[in-house]
């Protein structure tokens, strides 16, 4: 590892000092582009149709703040940010505790990777299979988890039907599909704690529990950060498993965020609100971002 | 390994088990030893809760895929597949006249899953190759090479990450739209062909720790910047290339959303999207199960191929990729 981090000004000497401007120009045109006209562009005009009324068939017009001001009394959009992050939060929680578990006990029992990888396989199927899945193990009839209850003598529940489960059931499907990435991304933050710690511990007496929250929980707390700010930026953008579950139903009860922006986008061709409901999403995510980085002290670590 | 506990299998847990069973009957047993063995037995059992989670799905599909539609609908709970029947995966790659699909519970109408399957193949392909590509050469300018201006342009990058996905396709949308490109595979792959700032940072990261001493090497043989890139970078750096394209292709195989927003028609429409679409095309007896398993199950499978072989390959990178 030699290669200096910042460049000199002026070229020293020796074959490898030379200025290579016009091939670095060659190799970063390709990636530019697509970083100026599909990130930077998309930004800046975004925010721009906010502003405006439009409905694509007939040019925008400029109206101001009309449509946050909409939004503000939309009880549609106080809604969807109700559900949203109703559902980030048990998407979330059951998720993270859930990982830990996971990579604890991956850590204590077995670093096996083809257990590693069976964790991981739910993560290798698209949203919509996993969906679609769940859908049918879940389905009120004849899905097989309904039917357990029913031959337990419960209750059946209408999982994907009934507005006090259905942003829980949601939340718990896309906790099968990502448990297993995030077990391994814990997995990779625990490795990072040295064994002589538990050594020591275990010298020391104590248990694995005792082990877990006084050594593993505050030494993983930087990774356990970091974790929780990538999967909440996630969790927050949850679109594929409602719309192919439930779109929305019952009665708005899984309507979140990013589906109310599609509807008012393709169904109802409100482009101008679709960008502004963008906007806010945009919004919370950089608020709620910054909150956990600040709680969670995500850049320090308390190693060494 | 260096530790001593932590790598324990089922066989020496067995054996602890019975040690334990001995331990009991006589009289001075070791107690705190005897604890930490119940915590390793409730240790498991968790785990193997999980992995059953984690299976029972997949097991689920294949299942279903192999019943027929009335076994299903006769509320069996068997764990094996009821009425063995292979008329789900016939469906899905219409092998069936439309009267024996209906009469089987499928909805008769004709999915044209070759084409949903095609469709899904090139644009994963066309979206690994090129932003692979291009992205390894922007991380081998912002790594390898000395010019001007080079951390500045880096850092905007490193904004870019900050951007979240979902915000830009709006706006990418209402542009493909400006192209002409609504409803085409170029205009799904569009946005994704240049770049990912993931798959820039990750390869800069491992085109930084090829020695420099064998690049100087070859600069004094004569080879120029460009050559070196093909010639030495990317072939000392095969396995990590290997890694962000498999990722990249999972995610371009998984995408919903983007592919739902530009495309209208079978011409443009990918396997995700046409399974999407399948709550909306019930037949009126109810929905076609063991032909909906069939076909998750078929789009799924290139991407458990994919990991069955890159198994090791993916979960040792995963730690590194999002920690990093």
């Amino acid at each position: 590892m030699s290669v200096p981090k910042t460049i000199h000004p002026l070229p020293v000497s020796g074959p490898r000092q030379k200025d290579d401007t016009k091939i670095a120009l060659l190799f970063i045109l390709p990636a530019s582009i697509g970083l100026v006209i599909f990130y930077f562009w998309p930004l800046v005009r975004g925010v721009w149709l906010s502003f405006t009324s439009w409905d694509i068939l007939t040019p925008a017009r400029f109206v101001g703040l009309a449509n946050y001001q909409q939004m503000l009394q939309d009880p549609v959009f106080w809604n969807a940010v109700r559900v949203t992050l109703l559902y980030v939060v048990i998407n979330i929680g059951v998720q993270i505790v859930v990982a830990l578990v996971l990579a604890v006990l991956m850590q204590r029992l077995s670093r096996s990777v083809i257990l590693r990888s069976v964790v991981l396989a739910p993560y290798m199927v698209s949203n919509v299979v996993a969906a679609l899945v769940f859908l049918w193990i879940l389905d009120f009839q004849l899905g097989i988890g309904n039917q357990l209850l029913a031959s337990m003598g419960l209750d059946r529940i209408g999982f994907f039907t009934n507005e006090a489960w259905v942003i829980t059931t949601i939340a718990l499907v896309n906790v099968w599909r990502h448990m297993g990435y995030t077990a391994l991304l814990l997995f990779a933050g625990l490795q990072a704690i040295p064994d002589t710690v538990y050594e020591a511990a275990r010298v020391d007496g104590a248990s694995e529990l005792r082990m877990f929250f006084s050594i593993t929980l505050p030494l993983l707390r930087p990774i356990l950060g970091l974790v929780l700010i990538i999967s909440v930026i996630g969790s927050f953008q949850v679109f594929d498993t409602v719309a192919v579950t439930t779109n929305g139903g019952p009665v708005d009860s899984s309507r979140v965020l990013q589906l109310y922006i599609y509807d008012n986008a393709f169904g109802q061709f409100n482009f101008g609100y679709a960008s502004a409901l963008s906007v806010a999403l945009l919004v919370i995510l950089l608020v709620v971002t910054f909150l956990q980085y600040r709680v969670t002290r995500a850049g320090q670590t308390d190693l060494n | 390994m260096s530790r001593t506990t932590a790598t324990i299998d089922p066989a020496e847990l067995k054996a602890a088990g019975t040690a334990r069973q001995t331990d009991s009957s006589a009289p001075n047993a070791d107690r705190p030893r005897r604890r930490f063995n119940w915590g390793k037995v409730f240790a498991w059992a968790v785990m193997i809760a999980l992995l059953i989670i984690t299976v029972f799905p997949f097991y689920w599909m294949l299942r279903t895929s192999l019943t027929s539609n009335s076994a299903l609908y006769a509320n069996d709970m068997s764990l094996l597949p009821t009425d063995f029947d292979l008329g789900g995966f016939a469906r899905v790659f219409g092998l069936q006249s439309p009267e024996e699909a209906i009469a089987q519970g499928g909805s008769g109408a004709s999915i044209d899953f070759w084409r949903y399957l095609l469709n899904s193949v090139v644009v994963a392909t066309a979206i690994t190759v090129c932003q692979v590509f291009f992205s390894a050469m922007a991380a081998y300018a912002f790594s390898r090479l000395h010019w001007r201006g080079r951390d500045f342009v880096f850092s905007l990058f490193l904004l870019s990450l900050m951007v979240p996905l979902i915000y830009t396709l709006l706006p990418n949308f209402l542009l493909i739209r400006d192209l002409g490109l609504i409803d085409t595979l170029l205009g799904i792959m569009l946005p994704s062909l240049f770049m990912t700032p993931f798959a820039i940072f990750f390869l800069r990261q491992f085109f930084m720790n090829v020695p420099t001493e064998i690049e100087e090497a070859a600069l004094i043989d004569g080879a120029g910047k460009i050559r070196i890139f093909f010639r030495l970078i990317i072939p000392m750096t095969v396995g990590p290339i290997t890694t962000v394209a498999i990722l990249t292709y999972m995610n371009a195989w998984n995408d919903y959303l983007w592919p739902l927003m530009v495309s209208y028609t079978d011409d443009s429409r990918v396997l995700t999207v046409a399974l999407g679409n399948f709550t909306e095309q019930t037949p009126q007896t109810g929905p076609d199960w063991a032909g909906l398993m069939a076909a998750t199950l078929v789009a799924a499978l290139p991407m458990l191929l994919l990991f069955l072989f890159f198994a090791r390959r993916i979960v040792n990178s995963i730690g590194f990729s999002g920690i990093k």
